[in-house]
């Protein structure tokens, strides 16, 4: 196992250790000590790595990544994950605001609660959120599935296209043009494998799905009152 | 951008500290804000027969004894001086809006940047950490304190447009974002007689405050009416005679993050601010919500 002292190497030197490897490298298990609160640790990885961040970490933590497993043993700031390609990002804690912002693939964990705008214009990627969302999540969603097993916020998936949406808990109000929709069995099948993926213990038929009514993004006058 | 922070002791033993607690959360917040800081101390409480005020000159050499003499001389009061950079703590037995009148007509270039029993704001254009070595901030002692450190967008970077703004009694007001309705907000103002410094927007959400204040709202209808009428995007931090307040507006894209331990309560623009603080690993973390009234102490 390698380590690295965010407080002796500052966050250039984590990345830059981190982003050089290659994806054949044999140091693939590497543990991040004091993350301090720091932006940007352990963004644009593309080897499969590892990666073990003891404690709480900044903005955009885990940004960008391809392949590399990425936990973070506290919580986490702004936009953690955002445009992941690939690979998996575990919070142990919470996350703040845009956790897995226009994140194209890969699987975003947060064991805890996410802020508002989780998964805005989410373009491909999974997140399971184990508490709640706050408001205008997976707005402008495209692409992938958000699950959460609390509650969540006003305005949910607004202006959405074709995220999938499943929450739990109670919904405070959805976005324009998102409606809830049937849970059919492809549904149920899809989410018991992230559910299962991320280490949770809920039963699927227990949630309910949410996604696009589809009037409002293929512009067709006779739907002029959904704008 | 703009960073707002604010350390609140729990515990009475870490007084001492204060300033040296606090010094590392708003350098921290240096690259958020390297055009102006201030903070607002809170600490030597008066007796409640006097006022103590916070003044400033942009002469770091201005003569503030000119100002002692002639106070005592004209409102017949008793006054004590404090120099520290180019501020000047006063304290005084004279009536606060006698204070201010005299000042206004005699020494118009003083500004009052504060005023209380226990309040002291310092700012000044320049980087966070010059700010606090100017005003000798290190080893000073208090209950809590609040700071901003700013990147101006709203209006020029000037001491009158840094940050925290008076808003009452022992009250200020610091924030981090734009209001969109600040010009509006200023004419009307003045015509309930509120007055301006500055053409900064922050500066209007502090004299709506005072005005709510002044007309009889508590401070926690004060800021859910701003909430109303405040347009744009803003996180405020409230310091109060005893604690101190935090209120973000619906949609909540200013960044805040809060975090409490036995022996402090913190609020920062980011949680790298408070990660220095003795035991924030550990501290209960959390994000306030939009449209919430946070309050410590008796706000």
């Amino acid at each position: 196992m390698n380590e690295l002292d965010q407080t002796k190497t500052g966050v250039r030197g984590i990345n830059s250790t981190l982003q050089t490897l290659p994806a054949n490298t044999n140091e693939k298990h590497w543990v991040v000590k004091n993350p301090k609160g720091q932006h940007n640790i352990a963004v644009g990885l593309s080897a499969p790595l590892q990666v073990e961040i003891q404690g709480h970490v900044g903005f955009y933590c885990g940004g960008m990544n391809q392949h590399s497993e990425i936990t973070i043993h506290g919580h986490a700031g702004v936009g953690t994950a955002e445009n992941m390609m690939s690979g998996i990002v575990w919070v142990k804690g919470n996350s703040s605001e845009s956790a897995g912002a226009t994140g194209n693939g890969g699987l975003l964990v947060i064991d805890g609660d996410a802020s508002s705008r989780c998964g805005i214009s989410m373009k491909g990627i999974d997140i399971v959120v184990g508490g709640s969302v706050g408001h205008m999540s997976a707005f402008m969603g495209q692409r992938g599935n958000l699950v959460v097993c609390g509650d969540a916020g006003d305005a949910l998936g607004d202006s959405i296209y074709e995220a999938r949406l499943y929450v739990k808990g109670k919904v405070a109000s959805l976005g324009a043009d998102c409606i809830e929709k049937e849970m059919r069995a492809e549904h149920i099948a899809d989410l018991e494998r992230l559910l299962k993926a991320a280490g949770r213990k809920e039963k699927p038929s227990d949630f309910k799905r949410y996604g696009s009514a589809r009037k409002l993004y293929n512009f067709s006058v006779d739907h002029a009152d959904a704008y | 951008m703009c960073g707002i922070v604010g350390l609140y002791l729990k515990n009475p033993k870490l007084k001492s500290k204060l300033g040296k607690m606090f010094k590392p959360m708003l350098i921290e917040m240096t690259n958020r804000g390297p055009d102006s800081a201030g903070v607002a101390i809170y600490r030597n409480p008066t007796k409640k027969s006097e006022t103590k005020f916070s003044l400033a000159h942009n002469d770091a050499n201005y003569d503030w004894k000119k100002i002692d003499v002639g106070l005592e001389r004209a409102l017949k009061c008793d006054c004590t001086i404090k120099k520290i950079g180019n501020h000047c703590i006063l304290v005084t037995t004279a009536k606060e809006a006698a204070v201010v009148k005299w000042l206004k007509e005699h020494h118009r270039e003083v500004r009052v940047v504060g005023s209380g029993h226990t309040i002291e704001i310092f700012k000044e254009t320049g980087l966070p950490a010059n700010v606090y070595d100017k005003f000798d901030l290190d080893n000073a002692a208090g209950t809590h304190i609040i700071g901003h450190t700013r990147m101006a967008t709203e209006s020029a970077v000037t001491t009158a447009g840094s940050h925290p703004f008076a808003t009452g009694a022992d009250l200020c007001l610091v924030h981090n974002g734009s209001l969109s309705n600040h010009n509006r907000l200023r004419e009307t103002l003045r015509k309930e007689g509120m007055e301006f410094q500055t053409e900064n927007d922050t500066e209007v959400a502090a004299a709506y405050m005072t005005h709510k204040l002044r007309t009889g709202s508590t401070l926690k209808e004060a800021l859910e009416s701003g909430l109303k009428d405040l347009d744009g995007f803003f996180t405020f931090l409230v310091g109060t005679a005893d604690g101190f307040a935090v209120v973000r507006d619906p949609i909540a894209c200013k960044h805040a993050v809060m975090a409490e331990t036995d022996d402090w309560v913190a609020m920062a623009t980011e949680y790298r601010a408070i990660a220095h603080l003795p035991g924030a690993d550990d501290a209960k973390i959390w994000e306030p919500e939009p449209s919430k009234i946070y309050t410590w102490g008796h706000a």
